[in-house]
């Protein structure tokens, strides 16, 4: 594809006898929500950690606006544009708020052998941080130390630590996990508005709102691209029905 | 609120009042004693502050932090020996070792986590504590004796035991000051951001190799410092200054005092000696007293004695 902003070729990842990841080629264009679906297990989460340098593929190759990012360590690839979040939360707790989300812009703010001035007195870290904490509905919240927050008010923090490094692409694993269905309405509203700026490769169960979001859908099952294609035609796939999504109708039928 | 009135400030005020009243009162009550206490107070509280910047702020638990006292008062011994009394050249190549140690010692260790990290560090101070016991030239297990203080060109006279006490008094609150900076800089949120959460902080673009390095060098250095004046004031260095067992004293104070609080390491630092002198003085068998003591500090208050004296969420550094 020649607008790819990220392009996945023949990726393999393996854990002792167990494949996590089986040849796993996949593009997704610039400006695509594209989101990535699958049964527990099916290798998502290793799919994201070795797209953000967590996890090193045993073969293949990852390229990202053109270049090839698979050896760069994760910070490189923050810097490239491409950020992640997590799906088990994972944040400063012992800080603000605020002092994570101005930490997040602190990471492309230059480097930061800067020993002296108090960096909570910084306008260019606080305002922009503020900024994305009111982007997701978390400004009035800024102040709290985020042990106190609750499980949804993380999960928005979350995003919000993505967007403050201004990326290129986002993805998000999982960002409606334990989510209320208020909570979760009010994040594809959100992600609805991102999509407008950002490519975004997006892993999710709820599939409300994959169908309401997704350019494009790929179903992962064991590792390996069972199916790519436009929300219509994964909804009709036949495999896809076996694999993943029958399972589901026969339990919210039942 | 008045934000400065509170117990933990007013405590911290009167124990770096006390420190600087002790001259006057040694000379009122006629005991040298106190002043020579007080002395070797304010010096391992400056090993300590150090051990606080890589422990309490960036969870790097050094068991090996005495090596840099050796370093620093070997150099200053070493070279008074040779014939090099001018602390003009000792003091910034104690400084500058000690920085060299702990460069080689945190690109190794700092690639290492939890129990691997603070066993290589204790590897590390220990293989500095057999060179110099194998030091012949320089007293090897016996130590070294010191016949001449460092010298400032008339500037400050280290034989006296007033002016040295101030110097290190001085030194000591710099290095307070300095950290407090340091904490609050973009560095040390970064320090800080390392410590609560590594796999965060490289997902959203630190480095975070490269500035707990330069932490690590930096309480290193600053350890250093606290070692060149430790053998001033004993005029004698020896390997047994980085025994194990003295790095497990600084993790002491500092535990005992507030991870990660500015004046915690003094606080643990006056609270550990003065305990261990005092009970020292009724039994020989003091430490079981302390090591409960300990216990119940870490059971019971983890933030320490500066934890007890703020309540919770309290703004850290």
């Amino acid at each position: 594809m020649a607008d790819a902003l990220l392009q996945i070729e023949d990726l393999s990842k393996r854990f002792g006898g167990i494949v996590a990841s089986d040849a796993i080629t996949l593009d997704v264009a610039r400006g695509e929500l594209h989101a990535i679906i699958g049964p527990n297990g099916a290798g998502k989460t290793t799919l994201i950690a070795q797209l953000s340098g967590e996890i090193a593929p045993n073969t293949g190759r990852i390229r990202f606006d053109g270049g090839d990012i698979t050896a760069l360590p994760t910070w490189r690839r923050s810097g490239l544009g491409l950020a992640r979040s997590f799906q088990i939360t994972s944040l400063f707790l012992d800080f603000s708020a605020l002092d994570n989300v101005a930490l997040a812009v602190q990471a492309h703010a230059g480097h930061s052998f800067r020993l002296w001035r108090d960096a909570r007195k910084e306008p260019e870290l606080r305002q922009p941080a503020r900024a994305a904490l009111e982007r997701v509905g978390l400004g009035h919240r800024a102040d709290v130390i985020v042990a106190n927050l609750s499980h949804g008010e993380h999960r928005q923090l979350e995003i919000a630590m993505a967007l403050a490094t201004r990326p290129r692409m986002l993805l998000l694993d999982e960002p409606m996990a334990g989510m209320g269905p208020e909570e979760s309405a009010r994040l594809v509203t959100l992600l609805r508005e991102l999509k407008r700026e950002l490519t975004i490769l997006l892993i999710e169960h709820d599939m409300e709102a994959v169908f309401a979001l997704a350019d494009r859908i790929t179903v992962l099952v064991y590792g390996r691209v069972i199916a790519s294609g436009a929300p219509e035609a994964i909804r009709g796939n036949a495999e896809v029905r076996k694999a993943y999504l029958g399972e589901q109708q026969v339990v919210t039928h039942a | 609120m008045s934000a400065w009135l509170t117990p933990r400030n007013a405590v911290n005020a009167a124990i770096v009042v006390a420190l600087a009243l002790v001259p006057v009162y040694a000379w009122f009550v006629g005991n040298a004693f106190v002043l020579t206490l007080s002395t070797r107070i304010v010096i391992l509280a400056l090993a300590a502050v150090s051990l606080n910047l890589i422990l309490g702020y960036g969870g790097m638990v050094s068991f090996g932090h005495a090596a840099y006292l050796g370093v620093g008062g070997y150099v200053v011994g070493i070279l008074a020996k040779e014939g090099v009394t001018t602390g003009f050249v000792q003091w910034p190549l104690a400084l500058a070792v000690s920085a060299l140690f702990a460069l080689v010692v945190g690109a190794l260790c700092l690639r290492t986590r939890g129990v691997y990290f603070i066993m290589i560090t204790l590897a590390f101070s220990q293989m500095i504590y057999y060179i110099a016991v194998g030091l012949d030239r320089y007293g090897a297990d016996d130590g070294l004796t010191i016949y001449k203080r460092s010298e400032f060109a008339g500037l400050i006279n280290l034989s006296n035991k007033v002016a040295f006490y101030y110097l290190c008094l001085v030194m000591l609150l710099a290095a307070i000051w300095l950290v407090w900076r340091l904490v609050n800089s973009r560095f040390g949120m970064a320090i800080q951001g390392a410590r609560s959460n590594d796999r965060r902080m490289r997902a959203i673009g630190f480095p975070t190799f490269r500035y707990r390095l330069v932490c690590f060098v930096i309480a290193g250095t600053m350890c250093g410092l606290a070692g060149a004046l430790l053998a001033n004031h004993t005029d004698f260095i020896s390997p047994a200054v980085m025994h194990w067992t003295r790095s497990g004293d600084l993790i002491v104070m500092v535990v005992l005092g507030g991870m990660g609080s500015l004046f915690g390491p003094l606080v643990g630092a006056v609270a550990l000696l003065v305990l261990e002198e005092a009970l020292s003085g009724v039994t020989e068998y003091w430490q079981i007293i302390i090591g409960p003591l300990f216990l119940l500090v870490v059971l019971f208050a983890r933030g320490g004695i500066d934890g007890l004296l703020g309540g919770a969420g309290a703004h850290r550094g």
